[in-house]
């Protein structure tokens, strides 16, 4: 069974396509690079798998269940997380509380409203265990916004992990990052569990291809080639659209 | 946080202590004070917690008043009817409410929460058969109870009002500090991010409006039976922008804030009314002055002053 399947998916802005007749198949475990130039479709791709918008055609199934109506909550739900490109963290809370709403998001008592929070250790223990995981447990009480841009990444992508998805979708997670800040993401990353499925979207060819599988390559809302990693690095036709920046690779 | 306790615990005994001292005046002064922080303090579950600008909040507040009046005057005088139907009147008007209110987001909440509250107005204002109109519902009685004490005097109807005063804010802070409250203050921050944490985010926004409505409506029975009269002033926008107003002052996101704000807004429109009319304009003046110097209000100036952290 495909751990996620993207089935002749469009999504127009308008009269703008954004994605058009695009078709993925992502097995359990598989951590698969989508690579492209800017506005190929890339985070709208991402976008539609995690229903923050609706596609105009086309089908999305999360291990063979069709979820192309489903809110963004169920899907979640399901075992989906994703990061963003641009940092939507909670800038005003601390790094555990942070955490902490994260662990709580797919737990049972999420919802209840009569015990304080407190009253429930799993949920705490659960949040330190993720930040001494990740190193992150002396940044533990500090509030958000105080983070270096390279910890709010990596705040970011514990955020995404704490439900311990089965299918997690990176979008550009080294962006804006020194090579050493995104050498330490990129560590993290290739630390995450195997059984993780990865849809990762990045700009950094060197960093993408380290990181993964499998390439797909989006070029003005369609999948211009997919392939093994050397498939990629050899086409003519993604050479042409990086020209000058993976010319010879 | 024993810090906390404590200080609760002595404002406490001074509330309970303070008739010994108080003429009967200030003593319904200090009433009014307490049944108007009920009030602020369910705004500020909105406003403070979920981040929802609510601008029509003083409809579940007068529609519960009208309920009970209503009830009291026109049916029977019997508590253990009128006040549940005051409460479940408000909840129910604001699970209807938050139905068109929650399809949108920051000023178009304000304004349709602005629309929602007046259309309410309007009905207490216009039908006079059974509203009283502008003139509203004069007279009405203070429940009968089973107890050695009258409401009618001013002494018990103060405890009476202390009590559910704090069991509001004790079922409040226990809401806030829940895991549904942690999650309003998520939400608050980033409506986004909650959503791929897997929160069903409306449902949350729901909840907590129709948990404000209910608390409103508390305040609005209080009053009604405190004041003994009730008029679609109590309905319009001006009534919803002062109760902003004390949750802003007080301090959004504390509870008690917002409570203390509703107490120096009802001392001040007292003092004031006294020398001159022109209150409005003396709300606006202090409007300007807490956005300017005090934008996270009292408390949050008086935390800026020990150096305590924000939590």
């Amino acid at each position: 069974m495909t751990a996620l399947e993207i089935d002749a998916l469009s999504h127009h802005f308008g009269g703008l396509t954004a994605l058009s007749n695009v078709s993925l198949a992502v097995a359990p475990g598989e951590r698969l690079a989508i690579i492209g130039p800017n506005g190929a479709g890339k985070t709208t791709l991402f976008n539609l798998i995690t229903g923050i918008f609706r596609p105009s055609a086309g089908r999305i199934r999360l291990f063979g269940r069709d979820v192309t109506r489903l809110p963004t909550h169920r899907r979640v739900q399901l075992g989906l997380a994703r990061t963003f490109q641009i940092t939507t963290l909670f800038p005003r809370l601390t790094v555990l509380e942070s955490v902490l709403l994260a662990v709580q998001g797919l737990d049972p008592v999420r919802f209840t409203v009569h015990r304080r929070r407190e009253t429930y250790g799993h949920l705490r223990e659960r949040a330190e265990a993720l930040l001494a995981d990740w190193g992150l447990a002396d940044r533990a009480g500090q509030v958000t916004r105080q983070l270096s841009y390279g910890e709010q990444r990596q705040v970011e992508l514990v955020l995404a992990l704490a439900g311990a998805p089965k299918v997690l979708l990176l979008d550009e997670p080294t962006a804006g990052l020194s090579p050493a800040e995104t050498a330490s993401v990129a560590e993290m990353i290739r630390r995450f569990s195997r059984d993780t499925t990865i849809l990762l979207i990045e700009h950094d060819m060197d960093v993408a291809l380290d990181l993964v599988d499998r390439v797909a390559v989006l070029f003005q809302g369609r999948v211009l080639a997919e392939g093994s990693k050397d498939t990629i690095r050899n086409d003519r036709e993604v050479a042409a659209i990086y020209l000058g920046t993976d010319d010879d690779a | 946080m024993s810090a906390r306790v404590a200080s609760g615990a002595v404002a406490l005994a001074v509330l309970i202590g303070l008739p010994a001292v108080l003429s009967s005046y200030q003593l319904s002064l200090l009433t009014k004070m307490l049944i108007f922080g009920i009030f602020a303090m369910s705004l500020d579950l909105l406003l403070g917690y979920a981040g929802l600008p609510s601008l029509g909040h003083a409809a579940y507040f007068g529609v519960a008043a009208y309920t009970v009046g209503l009830l009291a005057l026109k049916v029977a005088n019997n508590f253990w009817i009128d006040f549940p139907a005051g409460l479940l009147m408000a909840a129910g008007v604001s699970a209807l409410f938050g139905l068109f209110a929650l399809r949108t987001r920051g000023s178009y909440f304000l304004m349709i929460t602005l629309a929602l509250g007046q259309v309410l107005w309007g009905i207490a204002f216009g039908w006079r058969s059974l509203t009283g109109g502008d003139d509203g519902l004069p007279s009405v009685p203070r429940p009968r109870l089973p107890l050695p004490w009258s409401l009618t005097e001013g002494i018990p109807f103060y405890y009476f009002v202390l009590l559910c005063f704090a069991l509001a804010l004790g079922l409040l802070a226990l809401i806030v500090r829940s895991p549904f409250g942690r999650a309003l203050v998520g939400i608050r921050e980033s409506e986004r991010r909650m959503e791929v944490l897997g929160y069903d985010v409306w449902r949350y926004k729901y909840v907590a409006f129709i948990l404000a409505g209910l608390f409103a409506g508390l305040a609005g029975n209080l009053f009604v039976y405190f004041n003994g009269f009730v008029s679609p002033s109590y309905l319009n926008i001006l009534f919803s922008a002062s109760a902003l107003l004390m949750v802003i002052l007080g301090g959004a996101g504390t509870l008690v804030g917002p409570a203390i704000g509703a107490a120096v807004i009802v001392g001040l429109e007292n003092f004031i009314s006294a020398y001159m009319e022109r209150w409005v304009l003396v709300l606006g003046v202090i409007y300007v002055l807490v956005t300017l110097f005090a934008p996270s209000g009292l408390v949050g100036l008086v935390r800026q002053r020990l150096g305590s952290a924000r939590t």
